[in-house]
């Protein structure tokens, strides 16, 4: 066990799997050299040299491009995508190429890609260094989407979706790169994708969130709890594939759910959650179902902190839901 | 656009082989004719790949009419390109197709009755029936699966190509596109790619000429798609597509100097579409009648045949022979193929993944309780 960061862990893991297995590589902008703008891949390069630890041109298609043809070659690529902001170039090849290959041969190509990308709000970034738009890759088929919210979730995720045999794209809570610390384990350590982590047990409310929106959950867990009500929070940790089950059966318990992300609510995948809560939990609801979100703008530069959902407007979410019913 | 115009600047190129403008530092000029050119039993095999792929050809335009198969896009007039090419390359070399790329798969050593399974979309499909024809795929062969984006496969062919280089692996990649796409964002990345790494691929356009409506000329202000090549920091060359042999040399020392260590090479095979785009596209709306009729007379097929006629190698009884046997073999292989079961509704949901998630187990299970919709198979 170590206390890590949660960017420390991601190094960590990258660092074990590329240590086990020698067709492990990593490519993108900066990353060799430099360690990676958020030093994600810090120290790679000196230990693996330039020809496992690849700086490419600054081409996003390019990058997952010759990462897919590396993996139909039969390495096994991690591609970092320096912002979730950036990877629209690459879009094409993500989700005409990436999400297909297994498909489209008949099961003849299988393509294991591994895409790190930090996404998020709260780093002052304004437009194009804060989105989070993870509902576009879970909404094509062929691609699991992973976001983990702790250091031994990042590591351990990681892990397991270098060790998949299918494209993963594993996006990063910027936010607390280095504002969460926590034990990681040491060695071989995996989470499987589909099992949703239990934060904090409850049993008046559900609160389902991911990525950088878990901490401020369990801040307004914690400020409910203190006037009576007892909030569940559950993190998903993959949104494909989804724990459905553990989310119904949170919500079949408590009869209420706020759904939290920081990304737009129109489209976003708290209406895929919500949706299958209508279809799954409809009769064990007491109170409408609710988003806590983004708002349907762009993303903010000055107005940020009005912009991200909040501890304080959690809490009057799942304060509404249990006065309702 | 006038049509004078149009026929004086598309012009058939007369030598065989071109080099790019000389001035081009970075140009690579291709051997004199004749010397490495394919020998006589090697080009007997390029001219029965040749017929057996112009007999598929005008076979599924037609089947296409009859409703048999959903859409077919033919080769007609880069028979010779496509042979030739791929006769120049080993097995272990890996094939980066366009959509368009039958006859390299044939050279490759795919099957006809594979070929056509796919086109059919029956359960014998190697692909299972995912994709419109002609975008097939033959793992045996390192022949990928086609996509239709245009210009993807080209970043791919390079990556594979920079894990060769890691295994050290003395093979090359080849990524098939045509003109249109050079303009594409993959045709930049990828070849800036493989400069800076200087990957083992072939970048091998097949420039006919048209991309759906486009003519050459409106596509690019550069005077060949060849000199390309030279802003990425290596060599272009420009190839009479219609000749087999001038393709084999060039192709066959572009994957020499690849293998060697010396970097890439971007092969431009003027060729000429002879036909439509694809069975839902009418040239004519485009086109000229004297244009195509004037590559005509550069139809590859015909140029192989006279110069083997010529070369005392092949008669008029042989060849003969040759195509009827091409008939033969196609007509009994659509037969088996038209006698393959329709794919399992089920296999709809499998390779999503490589094991079902939850959602697809539970869809399995609906699509399992509901009853097949009319509509199946090509239609």
């Amino acid at each position: 066990m170590a206390e890590l960061t949660l960017v420390q862990a991601i190094n960590r893991g990258l660092a074990e799997a590329m240590r086990a297995d020698p067709d492990v590589l990593v490519l993108g902008e900066d990353v060799g050299v430099n360690g990676g703008v958020f030093r994600a891949t810090e120290g790679l390069y000196k230990e693996f040299g330039e020809s496992r630890v690849v700086d490419t041109p600054l081409s996003e298609t390019g990058i997952l491009g010759t990462a897919i043809g590396m993996a139909l070659y039969g390495l096994k690529p991690v591609a970092e995508i320096q912002f979730l902001d950036f990877i629209y170039p690459a879009f094409d090849q993500i989700v005409s190429e990436l999400a297909k290959f297994r498909y489209r041969s008949g099961g003849q190509f299988p393509c294991h890609v591994v895409v790190r990308a930090p996404y998020g709000g709260g780093i002052k970034g304004g437009l194009y260094h804060s989105q989070s738009t993870e509902a576009y890759f879970a909404h094509t088929p062929g691609l699991k989407v992973v976001i983990p919210s702790t250091p031994a979730d990042a590591k351990g995720l990681l892990l397991s979706a270098i060790h998949d045999e299918d494209p993963v794209i594993f996006l990063e809570p910027k936010r607390i790169y280095r504002a969460v610390t926590g034990e990681v384990p040491d060695g071989d350590h995996r989470i499987p994708f589909g099992h949703a982590r239990l934060v904090r047990e409850g049993s008046d409310v559900s609160l389902v969130a991911y990525g950088a929106m878990v901490p401020p959950t369990v801040e307004a867990a914690e400020q409910l709890a203190s006037e009576g009500i007892q909030a569940e929070v559950i993190d998903p940790r993959t949104l494909v594939p989804l724990d459905e089950s553990a989310v119904v059966a949170s919500v079949e318990k408590t009869g209420r759910a706020v759904i939290v992300h920081e990304a737009p609510r129109f489209g976003g995948f708290g209406g895929e959650i919500a949706a299958i809560l209508a279809e799954k939990a409809f009769y064990s609801l007491k109170a409408p179902i609710v988003r806590v979100t983004g708002y349907d703008t762009p993303f903010p530069y000055a107005l940020e902190n009005v912009y991200l959902p909040n501890a304080e407007k959690i809490a009057a979410a799942a304060r509404a839901a249990v006065r309702t019913g | 656009m006038a049509p004078d115009r149009t026929v004086i600047s598309r012009a058939p190129v007369r030598a065989s082989v071109t080099s790019v403008a000389s001035a081009a530092p970075g140009t690579i000029t291709a051997a004199p004719s004749g010397e490495g050119d394919l020998a006589p039993d090697q080009t007997m095999s390029a001219y029965r790949l040749m017929v057996l792929s112009r007999t598929t050809d005008e076979r599924c335009l037609s089947l296409q009419r009859q409703g048999r198969i959903g859409f077919y896009a033919p080769l007609l007039g880069q028979e010779a390109a496509q042979v030739g090419c791929a006769l120049a390359l080993k097995a272990d070399d890996w094939m980066f197709p366009a959509y368009r790329e039958l006859a390299v798969a044939l050279t490759r050593g795919a099957s006809l009755k594979s070929i056509i399974d796919q086109l059919i979309g029956s359960a014998a499909d190697l692909t299972k029936g995912r994709q419109m024809p002609n975008h097939f795929g033959f793992a045996d062969q390192h022949f990928v699966t086609a996509s239709s984006p245009i210009g993807t496969q080209i970043t791919q062919a390079v990556g594979a190509a920079m894990a060769a280089q890691r295994r050290k692996d003395p093979i090359v990649t080849v990524a098939f596109f045509g003109d249109g796409a050079t303009s594409s964002n993959d045709f930049h990345a990828g070849l800036n790619f493989a400069g800076v790494f200087r990957t083992p691929t072939i970048f091998f356009c097949q420039n006919n000429q048209w991309a759906i409506s486009l003519p050459r000329e409106k596509q690019t202000r550069s005077k060949t798609l060849a000199e390309k090549a030279e802003a990425y920091g290596f060599g272009g060359v420009v190839v009479d597509g219609t000749d087999v042999h001038a393709v084999y040399r060039a192709v066959a020392s572009a994957r020499e100097r690849a293998v060697r260590g010396d970097g890439p090479t971007l092969i431009e095979a003027q060729v000429y579409r002879l036909g439509p785009h694809s069975t839902s596209d009418d040239p004519k709306r485009y086109r000229t009648d004297e244009e195509v009729a004037l590559w005509k007379q550069r139809d590859p097929l015909a140029r192989l045949r006279n110069e083997l006629v010529t070369a005392g190698l092949l008669d008029e009884a042989t060849d003969a022979k040759i195509w009827e046997e091409a008939r033969a073999q196609l007509a009994s292989v659509l037969t088996a193929a038209e006698s393959e079961p329709p794919m399992a509704p089920s296999s709809i949901l499998d390779d999503v993944f490589a094991q079902p998630t939850p959602r697809l187990l539970e869809e399995r299970r609906q699509l399992d309780a509901e009853p097949t919709p009319p509509g199946g198979g090509h239609g």
